[in-house]
């Protein structure tokens, strides 16, 4: 198995590509969820996916993350790992954070819990028998526990906590691993618009010290982040550009845009 | 095929020669050839046999026995010729002829009529040939086969004279085989090698073991003969494997068949609902004893026994399994493995019950006359029939049930339950009711399997706890949620186990089976039938 | 502050474990005491029979830990642990057979009985060593280890979870309860390994022998418990809770699940092994039944009943549905399976937390309806 140690790694390097998407396709019975899909995410970059219900924007975080194997195609990681060989904690341990749509956050475990074990650190067995943290990583976690607003709620169960706390902390969960690359699938479903401002702030902080995907629904959202967005259709890429781009593209207007 | 040719050989004969049917022998003169047995010296016994043997007449058949075993005697006092048998230190004896009782006498009473050792082979002869003369057809038929093994040339008038009268196909395709065994052995070189010729196929193990003595140097001198014995014995060896084969796999799917119909069950309800059912094999345990109990309430109407008891099976089980959603199971859902816990319960609980009622013992079930004996095909296959009923109702009732669950409203229902419950009910299924009915309906094919199980095996409290096991596997095998799956998982099973019976036995393979299960689900890790896509997440 | 938070010690803020803790060291104390000091004509006095009972007890217990550990904190539902239990006694059997030597009723030598019945004229490679009691001590761990390594292996990395391992381990038990009830297995078919004389030289009839077997049993117990306590109480322990609620999540953070749970798997099976080297001494037999899927699944009962997940729990519920079992099946053997199988529902449906969640079950329901009524009159503005 590849050792992260011996591969370009690094949090940006501008200019070149973090992830490449070559030809993937998958079909479940026949369906095809993604067709010939090719993508490419460069460095540093924020880029939002959109699409209508079926385009195959789960599929491709899925495939991105070593849940689905592809039928064909390959995804290559920082222009070295071909993510289809692997599964998911050898992709997550190279660097790449996923948020799903749906939160799920450990339920019997407290946030600070929560926190703890997403925490950037050794996931090998023998690294598990501590019962402290380092000082640095306990100001890391302090620091999160702030910017996600979850401070007071530290010592509570995450299973207490509410929808949107819940998005929140899974938000955290993604800070403290610390990925180079976060695939985030609609952060801001279930949030008040307050909140919705607040997450888009979060991204585009982030997103200067990170690569990021962003799948959403929301159109506000979208332009808030004012960021490239790729429009996917039937399982590969429709168009892509900017907001303002795409949304005069008339093939995007026809599939998605145009009711 | 050779069996075929050898069999229209037989018929054939019988057609041509099938007027000559002996003269009635008249009473007299029998009882005359009788006494005639009681000759001074063994030459005249011997011709006294020979006489007996050309009336024909099968009622000789026992005097000739007794001789040839030495309990026939001349009673001093009357001169009769009685058949004794020894009781204490006097003879009970009885008519030769009309086997009347005639009463207990002293020894001395009696003149024991003697034989010798050729007179035996003498007698041996003439039984043969009058047993074939017999009247019932499996006497007769029993008569050639016996001839087969200690053939003598000197038989074969009678046995041509019997094949000449012979009805019966298959009797005289019996009496053929014999024929050609007995010519294959001596004789004229160009008979022999035809005989030999007409012994290929016969899975008969005296016939092979005929043809394997010729196909020795050591007793045959004759290497042409030796050539063609050792051909058709291989062809035949080779037939022999076939069928044998066939016979395996007969077997394996009668075995596929219990185990399909035992897990069928269990599959619907961890397909459609999810739940484990450990109780499931208690279920199968109930349909047994309700057959059990119908015998016991019907005791005229065995025949009908079964046909009664499968649709009250259904029921019993059934309703037991309704009653068991509505009380138990419901207040279970999504949790999987609680589910499995409370059911074994169940499971204890219902097999203590039945302990107590029944008591531990096994009960014992009768097999209806139409479901006795086999479909004999040939001496390497036969086919018993209960097994043969239950594979073709075992079928019967998958077509059944798969009619059911792809035509039927309630059918229906219980798909558009299992792919999307929150959906089937937000469009007015009352998913409760489609959850009870469906684990009514699942245990009520248990009972259904019950019936059909108290055929094979005893009825005992502990019938579920043999099949459950075997009825997971094939789940787990098959897949869940698919009966094909579940069909085909059944019956890689039955037939894996019963080919692997011979060579590592049957317990050493049942574990073969179950590692290579484990090793299966390496691979695919939800069965032969997995389900893809988002709806396998859930 | 945090630190605090973070750092659960070993027996912090758990009452329940220091009661427990409290009460296995008394017991483990006490017994041998009333057993030993105390005249038989005392109504303190604990006979003989008692202490070997008891001794057994805490085999169980010690054999419903290693289940909850797996159970109970990463969400594996083995209904195949009676297997590494009886692994662990056949180990440990074999080497009380060896020691018999030629004091067995054919006296030969070498040859366990069972096996010069059997016609056989020497020791099969795999009963070589166990004359000597540290190995036969290492199988005790090795054996059931090494077989839930490979089982678990197989298992957790294709994926078989829930109810499909449930299903995948009683296969396991009941291929292995074959296998062992044949007779050329060689461990002693159906009958098993039984008339045991003594153990490292000591006879197992003495009253010291049996003291002294209880007091391991105790103290292996002990041992066992803050050795889980320490798993479940360090970050392993929270992983493997995260691998309990939500596996997938718990793979997308990083964490090789698979690996998590095998070394759970195997430690418990190690576990249950020393159970039931513990337990065969003290009951003179070990036989195929003990692989038996009702002995298994019955380890989980007593788990679920005393509450899963808090480890004590689990020893309570082994304790108390072992004394019921005890109880009953001298009274009326025909009630017992009656009150077990309506146990495992009881306790599936009426306690999802067992005994010692019994306590908050109630006060929340006493909370719940005080909650309730409130809402009820507001709804009714007539009344």
């Amino acid at each position: 198995m590849i050792d992260p140690s011996e591969t370009p790694s690094g949090k940006l390097v501008p200019g070149k590509s973090i992830l490449v998407l070559d030809n993937v396709s998958v079909s479940f019975d026949g369906f095809k969820a993604l067709n010939a899909l090719s993508f490419v995410v460069m460095s540093g970059e924020m880029r939002a996916v959109i699409g209508p219900n079926g385009a195959g924007k789960t599929t491709m975080m899925d495939v991105i993350t070593g849940k689905t194997r592809p039928d064909q195609g390959k995804v290559i990681f920082r222009d070295y790992h071909d993510l289809t060989r692997l599964d998911e904690p050898r992709i997550a341990n190279l660097g790449i954070g996923r948020k799903f749509q749906k939160p799920t956050v450990f339920e019997a475990l407290t946030v600070l819990d929560n926190l703890w074990m997403a925490l950037k650190a050794n996931r090998r067995i023998r690294a598990m028998f501590t019962f402290t943290l380092s000082s640095a990583n306990r100001a890391r976690i302090e620091e999160v526990l702030e910017v996600t607003g979850l401070t007071a709620l530290r010592d509570d169960l995450a299973g207490g906590l509410s929808h949107g706390q819940k998005q929140w902390l899974e938000i955290g969960m993604l800070l403290v691993q610390d990925p180079d690359l976060l695939l985030v699938d609609e952060p801001v479903a279930g949030m008040t618009d307050a909140e919705t401002e607040a997450t888009a702030t979060l991204l585009r902080t982030i997103a200067k010290s990170h690569s990021v995907v962003v799948v959403e629904h929301d159109m506000e959202f979208v332009r808030a982040l004012d960021v490239p967005v790729t429009v996917l259709h039937e399982g590969s890429v429709l168009a892509d550009g900017s907001l303002d781009t795409v949304q005069r593209n008339e093939a995007v207007i026809e599939v998605y845009l145009g009711r | 095929m050779n069996f075929i040719r050898t069999f229209l050989a037989g018929l054939l004969v019988v057609l041509a020669a099938a007027m000559a049917t002996p003269a009635p022998v008249s009473a007299g003169e029998l009882e005359d050839r009788v006494k005639a047995l009681d000759a001074k010296n063994f030459a005249g016994k011997g011709k006294a046999i020979e006489a007996l043997e050309a009336l024909a007449d099968p009622a000789a058949l026992p005097v000739l026995r007794a001789m040839q075993e030495g309990l026939l005697f001349r009673e001093k006092a009357t001169k009769r010729i009685v058949i004794g048998v020894k009781a204490a230190r006097s003879f009970e004896i009885f008519d030769a002829l009309s086997g009347e009782a005639l009463g207990v006498v002293k020894k001395r009473k009696l003149k024991k009529i003697s034989v010798n050792n050729r007179l035996r082979g003498r007698l041996r002869l003439a039984i043969g040939a009058l047993a074939l003369t017999s009247g019932d057809a499996a006497a007769r038929s029993s008569a050639a086969k016996a001839l087969v093994k200690d053939a003598d040339p000197t038989i074969l008038p009678a046995l041509d004279r019997a094949l000449a009268r012979e009805q019966e196909v298959e009797v005289a395709a019996v009496m053929g085989v014999a024929r050609a065994a007995i010519q294959a052995k001596g004789g004229e070189k160009s008979a022999r090698l035809a005989a030999i010729s007409a012994l290929e196929g016969v899975l008969d193990r005296e016939v092979m073991v005929v043809l394997g003595t010729l196909s020795q140097a050591a007793n045959e001198p004759d290497a042409e003969i030796r050539a063609l014995a050792t051909e058709t014995l291989a062809a035949t060896e080779a037939s022999g494997r076939y069928y044998g084969m066939l016979e395996t796999l007969f077997f394996g799917v009668s075995l596929g068949s219990v185990l399909l119909l035992a897990a069928i069950g269990l599959a619907i309800t961890f397909g459609v609902m999810g739940v484990i059912n450990m109780a499931h094999g208690e279920m199968i345990m109930l349909g047994a004893y309700t057959t059990y109990v119908i015998q016991q309430v019907f005791p005229g109407a065995i025949e009908y026994s079964l046909a009664i008891a499968v649709p009250v099976a259904f029921l019993v089980s059934g309703a037991v399994g309704v009653v068991l959603e509505r009380s138990v199971i419901r207040f279970l859902y999504g949790r999987p493995l609680e589910t499995l816990l409370a059911t074994f319960g169940i499971s204890l609980v219902l097999q203590q019950a039945v302990r107590s009622i029944f008591s531990p013992l096994n009960r014992s079930v009768i097999t209806p006359d139409w479901m006795s004996g086999a479909l004999e095909v040939n001496a390497a296959l036969s086919l018993t029939y209960n097994r043969l009923t239950i594979i073709i109702f075992t079928f019967v009732l998958l077509l059944m049930i798969a009619a059911l669950l792809r035509y039927s409203s309630f059918g229906l229902r219980m798909r558009a339950v299992t792919q999307n419950r929150a959906m089937a009910s937000a469009m007015g299924i009352r998913t409760n009711w489609v959850d009870a009915l469906t684990f009514g309906f699942g245990s009520g094919i248990a009972g259904i399997a019950g019936v059909a199980l108290s055929q094979l095996t005893n009825v005992g409290p502990n019938l579920g706890q043999q099949y459950i096991v075997d009825s997971f596997m094939v789940v787990v095998f098959g897949g869940v949620g698919n009966i094909w799956g579940t069909t085909l998982g059944a019956m890689t099973l039955g037939i894996a186990n019963k080919v692997m019976e011979p060579w590592s036995g049957a317990v050493l393979g049942k574990i073969l089976i179950l590692v290579f299960i484990i090793l299966f689900i390496q691979k695919r890790p939800s069965g032969m039938f997995a389900l893809k896509g988002r709806a396998a997440e859930n | 502050m945090s630190a605090t938070n973070i750092s659960l010690r070993l027996l912090g803020n758990d009452t329940g474990a220091r009661v427990f803790l409290a009460a296995i060291i008394a017991l483990t104390v006490l017994v041998p005491i009333l057993n030993v000091a105390v005249p038989p004509d005392s109504p303190f006095h604990v006979p003989t029979y008692a202490v070997s009972l008891f001794g057994k007890y805490l085999c169980f217990a010690l054999l419903a830990l290693s289940v909850d550990l797996i159970w109970g904190f990463c969400g594996i539902l083995s209904l195949g642990h009676g297997a590494f239990f009886a692994i662990g006694g056949y180990a440990i059997g074999m080497y009380m057979m060896r020691e018999i030597g030629p004091r067995g009723v054919y006296g030969h030598p070498e040859l366990p009985d069972f096996m010069v019945f059997l016609n056989w004229t020497e020791l099969p490679w795999f009963w070589l060593g166990f004359d000597m009691f540290w190995f036969a001590a290492a199988m005790v761990v090795v054996a059931p280890g090494l077989l839930a390594f490979v089982f678990g292996w197989l298992a957790f990395r294709s994926r078989v979870s829930g109810v499909y391992f449930s299903i995948i381990s009683q296969a396991m038990t009941y291929a292995l309860m074959l296998a062992f009830f044949r007779n050329d297995m060689g461990f002693g078919g159906n009958n098993g390994l039984t008339d045991f004389k003594d153990i490292l030289g000591f006879n197992l009839q003495a009253n010291a022998t049996r003291i002294t077997l209880f007091v391991f049993s105790g103290v292996a117990l002990i041992g066992a418990f803050a050795l889980c306590r320490f798993i479940v109480a360090s970050k392993m322990g929270r992983v493997l809770i995260a691998i309990r609620d939500a596996e997938a999540r718990a793979r997308f953070v990083g964490y090789r699940t698979d690996m998590y749970k095998l070394f759970v798997f195997s430690v418990s099976a190690v576990l249950a092994g020393i159970a039931g080297a513990l337990y065969v001494p003290q009951v003179g037999i070990i036989n195929p039944g003990e692989f038996s899927p009702l002995k298994s699944i019955e380890i989980v009962v007593w788990v679920a009943l005393g509450g899963r997940g808090t480890l004590y729990g689990a020893v309570l519920g082994a304790i108390s549905v072992n004394a019921l079992k005890s109880y009953f099946t001298a009274l009326a053997p025909e009630i017992w399976l009656f009150l077990l199988g309506g146990l495992f529902v009881l306790v599936t449906v009426a306690l999802p937390r067992g005994l010692v969640g019994l306590r908050g079950q109630l006060a929340r329901r006493r909370a719940n309806s005080g909650a309730l009524k409130p809402k009820l009159a507001e709804r009714d503005p007539a009344s």
